[in-house]
């Protein structure tokens, strides 16, 4: 499965909470397709 | 796109990669696509630490303008914070790893205005310039850099 290759996460603001901690950039996609 | 080795490398290398989806998340959908004027999908930004977006890709691509794209916006990221050094290195890799790609001449561009910003020094602007002579002469970009060119010697 492709999505097993990148540990998405779906919390958009704790993440961004995580990124900004760490000092990385958030990749952030909008996606309609199936999970 | 994703499936990509390549492209899970990069991603999982400089982001924190944090997916919403349009009807399994359509709460969120609206909220932060309304935060960040996004509402068509696949809509991927790259967004700073304060949470401002760097970059923006709407629709699909296939994996090497993708990558290429990601790259550009780990450009736009670090030339945001002030950190032109880095910002050079990623547009310059950009245009030499994925040279055919619509990335490519943005990045050109770039890197001369990050190598200025660094140096300051405005040869680097017109070291772009003539970089433009030779390659993506049709591209917006080359005439956005056509006005950094030192005008040729007329004796």
């Amino acid at each position: 499965m492709a999505d097993e290759l990148i540990p998405w996460r779906h919390d958009f603001d704790t993440a961004l909470s995580d990124a900004a901690a760490g000092n990385r950039d958030l990749l952030l996609d909008f996606t309609a397709a199936p999970m | 796109v994703y499936a990509d080795p390549h492209v899970a490398a990069f991603i999982n290398d400089h982001f924190t990669p944090v997916r919403i989806h349009v009807r399994d998340q359509a709460d969120d959908f609206k909220r932060l696509g309304d935060r960040f004027n996004a509402h068509w999908t696949p809509t991927i930004l790259i967004i700073d630490p304060k949470g401002d977006e760097r970059h923006r890709i709407e629709g699909f691509l296939p994996a090497a303008d993708f990558l290429a794209q990601l790259t550009a916006g780990v450009a736009h990221a670090a030339r945001a914070r002030g950190d032109f050094a880095n910002a050079e290195r990623w547009y310059r890799e950009v245009v030499e790893k994925f040279p055919e790609t619509e990335s490519a001449p943005e990045a050109l561009y770039w890197a001369g205005v990050a190598k200025y910003k660094a140096t300051n020094d405005s040869a680097a602007l017109g070291e772009t310039a003539a970089q433009f002579a030779n390659r993506y002469q049709t591209s917006s970009w080359a005439k956005k850099a056509s006005v950094w060119a030192k005008p040729a010697q007329t004796s």
